[in-house]
């Protein structure tokens, strides 16, 4: 019998053959800590009676909710951050580089086949290159770094197969909206969710990273695309036997498959207040902008930048609105500023700020008030999210969101 | 089987854990300091309501969201004696776990039950509220281990030879 995606990284991980259901232990390839958790990672770890990390090669510790610090006690836990790096010798630490779910895969950490746990639900992010990644709280945190290891249950799989050639005015964001929106907010709870077709095929490494970021908000353990010729270049690594077979079988048991063509896709939105509510836009009625963010581990890269700018070069945003675009690392802040996407944005009326989590977690660069609507590129729209509980979030693309800005009211992308 | 009866506090589907405990409190030093501020975006009060020994009774995917740890340690220092949801979150799930908050699976009881009323628990075993029971099912014997150690910092200072 065949096996799925994460089947197969599981089994590689733990050496012999498994199934949806079985309780294993892996082997942690890497582990990610973001700074916000880590005074209570530390805490944890010495309660717990460790004094040494498992393997200090493998911890990447990011500084990105809290930098630049927005409140007066933001840098106690970039210095427990930086001290704890010093005191176990761990050199993978960034001050200042960006968010962590991009930096995982953009700094070379995660290949194809690993296995990587990080303190943030989005940690999902990283099957992008066909790795199981998975969020955890900061107490199994500290047990990894003691021990390198983590208890799981082999999750079944849903398939998301897509097929054909998607509209020029949707983005892959609008695709995994849709996906969240038929499945639910709970519809892949406990499972893998893995994308195949010709359509995702055919996707960037970037585009596919919005939609594993987001398998978490159908309550996914994982999502998973498999790795290709582009994951490759993209990792800067050959592919061994092993990462060119890790693909769902085609005898695999899936717990369920989803089919959608391609030009069926439509551009969406995500209406308050939960990301399963997903609407086409051409139904949500007219609806002023306060605001607009284009950025966060979702969609603040560099083709997203670019999609924006292709709307806005030679234009002006609505004299209203606010629009803020944080790049998702420093790399991608510098590739923008020498490509000259800043430039456009700039004159379009853009606001750009240092990469980071910022107005995503909603504790710095736009908080918003009562009554205020907002258009944002990030993974959810939670009440309270960027600030008061009455404050309206629209989840959208790039496009439409630059389209967005450009009218001053909720738009979709041409 | 222990058995232990409770106030019900009775809250919808998909509470996510930025109504939990919204980000700008993480930042605080302590679990008590978040106290106050727990399911504030939802209703404003409740922290100071909810007594020890309550129970919240959900609906669907409670516990949704970020990793946040806050979320289930917050749960608990208001004293909330356990949470009963149709379902749950993965991460929050496993997190209630490391730090002994129990959680319990039960598909009827949030459309059943209103707020106010009092619920008896036994353990692995059944909720009964008014003439009714409602069957619950026993955790895995690896979630059983962290629950009797008193969670997963306790099951790990075990393991490195420290007598508590």
């Amino acid at each position: 019998m065949g096996h799925t995606m994460i089947e197969k990284i599981i089994a590689h991980n733990v050496g012999r053959e498994v199934n949806p259901g079985d309780i294993v232990t892996v082997d942690v390839d890497y582990v990610m800590l973001d700074d916000i958790m880590m005074p209570f990672i530390v805490s944890k770890f010495k309660e717990m009676g460790f004094t040494k990390v498992w393997d200090p090669e493998k911890v990447v510790i990011i500084c990105d909710h809290l930098v630049p610090a927005s409140q007066v006690d933001d840098t106690r836990a970039y210095h427990i951050s930086c001290d704890f790096a010093a005191e176990q010798g761990i050199k993978n630490l960034h001050r200042s580089d960006g968010i962590c779910h991009q930096l995982m895969t953009e700094a070379g950490y995660v290949k194809p086949g690993h296995v990587v746990f990080g303190t943030d639900s989005h940690t999902t992010t990283y099957g992008c290159v066909g790795a199981f990644s998975s969020g955890i709280g900061y107490t199994e945190m500290a047990s990894i770094l003691g021990t390198g290891q983590l208890w799981i249950r082999v999750p079944s799989t849903i398939k998301v197969n897509i097929t054909g050639n998607m509209p020029s005015n949707v983005m892959s964001k609008d695709v995994i909206l849709k996906v969240i929106g038929d499945l639910t907010a709970a519809g892949a709870t406990y499972k893998a969710l893995e994308f195949t077709g010709d359509t995702v095929e055919n996707m960037s490494v970037s585009s596919r990273m919005t939609m594993t970021n987001m398998a978490i908000e159908a309550g996914a353990k994982c999502g998973l695309f498999a790795p290709d010729e582009k994951t490759a270049e993209y990792c800067d690594i050959e592919l061994d036997d092993f990462q060119k077979n890790l693909k769902g079988d085609d005898d695999a048991v899936y717990e369920r498959v989803i089919n959608y063509k391609a030009e069926d896709f439509v551009p969406v939105m995500a209406v308050p207040s939960n990301v399963d509510h997903c609407v086409p836009i051409s139904e949500i009625g007219d609806v002023k902008v306060d605001q607009v963010f284009l950025g966060s581990c979702t969609n603040g890269r560099l083709e997203d930048l670019m999609a924006a700018a292709e709307i806005l070069k030679g234009k002006k945003i609505a004299p209203f609105v606010r629009f803020i675009v944080t790049p998702a690392s420093r790399k991608v802040y510098t590739e923008a500023l020498k490509n000259g996407t800043l430039d456009i944005l700039l004159e379009a009326g853009a606001d750009i700020t240092h990469p980071s989590c910022g107005l995503c977690c909603g504790r710095t660069g736009g908080i918003l008030t009562d009554g205020e609507v907002v258009v944002a590129t990030n993974n959810r729209n939670f009440l309270g999210r960027m600030g008061t509980n009455k404050v309206n979030i629209y989840l959208a693309s790039p496009r439409s969101a630059a389209m967005s800005a450009l009218t001053g009211k909720i738009s979709a992308a041409m | 089987m222990e058995k232990f009866t409770g106030k019900v506090w009775v809250m919808g589907d998909d509470i996510d854990t930025d109504i939990i405990l919204p980000t700008e409190y993480l930042v605080f030093k302590t679990i008590d300091e978040m106290k106050p501020y727990a399911f504030s975006p939802l209703r404003q009060d409740i922290a100071k309501d909810i007594k020890p020994g309550d129970i919240i009774v959900a609906g669907n995917n409670f516990g949704c969201g970020s990793s946040r740890e806050q979320a289930p340690e917050v749960v608990k220092a208001l004293g909330v004696k356990c949470v009963i949801a149709k379902s749950f979150a993965r991460i929050f799930f496993r997190n209630a776990i490391n730090n002994g908050l129990l959680l319990i699976e039960n598909e009827n009881l949030a459309d059943d039950v209103k707020e106010g009323d009092e619920i008896t628990v036994t353990i692995n075993e059944k909720i009964e509220y008014k003439d009714k029971e409602y069957p619950i099912v026993s955790l895995p014997d690896n979630l059983v281990e962290i629950l009797d150690a008193g969670g997963l910092v306790k099951a790990m200072r075990r393991r490195n030879g420290i007598m508590d």
